[in-house]
């Protein structure tokens, strides 16, 4: 049976389509609908209820430890109050999930995985903890609401003291009083656009929503769904779990080879990643020039060679055109060159361009 | 010949101009469940259309999903404004006909208006 979120009356008032997602209820998309949404968050504001995602807590004198162990990314040299992405790799180098590290101290992480893989994530970490660290999932406890575009900080900034939020893309602030709720405020998001995650209790959820959506009235912040969720980060380049990464890719061949340091102390995947070599295939973004939609898994020609298949597609509001994200071969990937997509049985023309689509 | 409207259970409607002559297009609740339309594909005129067989696809933001005729015939015209501007679909489902198709030799079985609200209330 699917789980709501402690927002989903909110979703039902304002007249969400509703959808399983991760096992979850939620809105794929309000009354305004996806366009609309999407152009929001570019424009202006939107808010969107991803409670569903997982928060797993990390505590003790080998938390750091454990974390550099865990994930790809070098967390060594992170501060207090720093977020980074990793992702989080299998012996082999296949990715388990690609997540978000919140240093709280040394010795206590907040980690945020994607709805879909905490169960397997929390199993995983939770088989190779060593020495003296905690795991807690708080996932069931915990409501998480991104504040996106533009005009967040006008809007978040009626709420609460401005001194108190996170300045810098990436840092968070713990136990911020947004109009007497305690929350962690990090500045990051999935769009492409400045904006915040708000992380409160369950029980906090519905009235800072309903805060949130009242002091962006003026700004016309609206609610948005999961479609305009896809859409946005989309736009902006930004990878998905199962789309442009899965257990059979490393991140080095999914484009994500920013966030893997091969230069520091072990870690799970490691030689997994060392052993599979240099990446024959590389992410790219697609312009679709011709007439359709490319969504996921459309065969990539170039001169009738097959040369990789899409990992997502769709319609790109802001852009106005349909673009794709593609896994290619790597000395057919140029910026330019011109290809063709196969869309049920149609070959239709795209063309490399630059990631990511879209940047603020 | 009435002008009615008659509807299909897979959301299309088909208006009939004379015995053998009739538009289609897909109903203000398709449209309404698919969501901003940002693509559609439409044959050529001269194609041949069958009963219960995909002649277009639309695509929403999220999905693609196949238009069924309604009858069997030849396509006498498309719809051209669709095809630069789908939302045309959003904005009046009932006034944006897909395609004309003539020489009809066979049709679904079609539900009256009446009926047909009755199926999506459901």
């Amino acid at each position: 049976m699917e789980k709501k979120t402690p927002l989903y009356d909110c979703h039902i008032q304002a007249e969400g389509k509703i959808v399983s997602f991760a096992g979850y209820l939620l809105p794929v998309q309000y009354k305004t609908g996806v366009i609309a949404e999407h152009m929001a968050v570019r424009k202006s504001a939107g808010i969107f209820d991803v409670s569903h995602m997982g928060e797993i807590i990390i505590k003790g004198n080998d938390a750091l430890d454990n974390i550099q162990m865990l994930v790809t990314n070098d967390c060594s040299k992170m501060t207090d109050g720093q977020v980074r992405y990793s992702p989080m790799c299998y012996e082999d180098g296949g990715v388990v999930d690609d997540l978000l590290v919140y240093r709280v101290n040394v010795n206590e992480y907040m980690i945020v995985v994607n709805a879909s893989n905490r169960h397997k994530d929390v199993e995983w970490m939770k088989s190779h903890l060593f020495g003296d660290a905690e795991l807690t999932d708080i996932s069931d406890e915990t409501a998480l609401i991104a504040l996106q575009g533009p005009m967040s900080l006008s809007i978040l900034g009626k709420l609460t003291d401005e001194a108190h939020l996170p300045v810098k893309y990436y840092t968070f602030k713990e136990d911020v009083n947004v109009s007497g709720i305690s929350c962690m405020i990090s500045r990051t998001g999935y769009t492409g656009e400045d904006g915040y995650e708000i992380c409160c209790k369950n029980e906090d959820a519905v009235r800072l929503w309903e805060l949130l959506l009242d002091a962006g009235k003026e700004y016309g912040l609206i609610p948005c769904g999961l479609g305009a969720r896809d859409t946005l980060r989309l736009e902006a380049g930004m990878p998905l779990y199962g789309h442009e990464m899965d257990e059979n890719i490393t991140p080095v061949e999914a484009g994500l080879g920013f966030a893997v340091k091969l230069n520091k102390d072990d870690f799970i995947g490691k030689q997994g990643i060392i052993d599979r070599g240099t990446p024959i295939k590389t992410r790219v973004g697609l312009k679709i020039t011709g007439r359709g939609i490319a969504r996921e898994n459309c065969t990539v020609y170039c001169y009738d060679k097959e040369i990789g298949r899409t990992t997502s597609g769709t319609h790109a509001p802001y852009l106005g055109y349909p673009i794709a994200m593609a896994l290619l071969d790597i000395d057919t990937a140029h910026i330019g060159t011109k290809l063709e997509v196969d869309v049920r049985g149609r070959r239709i023309e795209a063309e490399i361009v630059t990631l990511p689509f879209y940047m603020k | 010949m009435s002008n009615e409207f008659l509807f299909t259970q897979s959301h299309e409607w088909v208006q009939f101009l004379d015995d053998t002559t009739a538009r289609i297009g897909i109903s203000d609740y398709a449209q309404s469940e698919l969501g901003d339309l940002v693509f559609i594909s439409l044959p050529e005129e001269g194609d041949e259309v069958v009963v219960g067989e995909s002649f277009a696809d639309v695509e929403s933001v999220k999905a693609v999903s196949n238009v069924y005729s309604p009858v069997t015939g030849t396509i006498k015209a498309i719809n051209e404004d669709l095809l630069d501007q789908p939302e045309l679909v959003n904005s009046d489902a009932m006034d944006s006909w897909f395609i004309e198709v003539e020489n009809i030799t066979d049709k679904a079985a079609l539900l009256t208006e009446e009926e047909y609200k009755k199926l999506i209330e459901e």
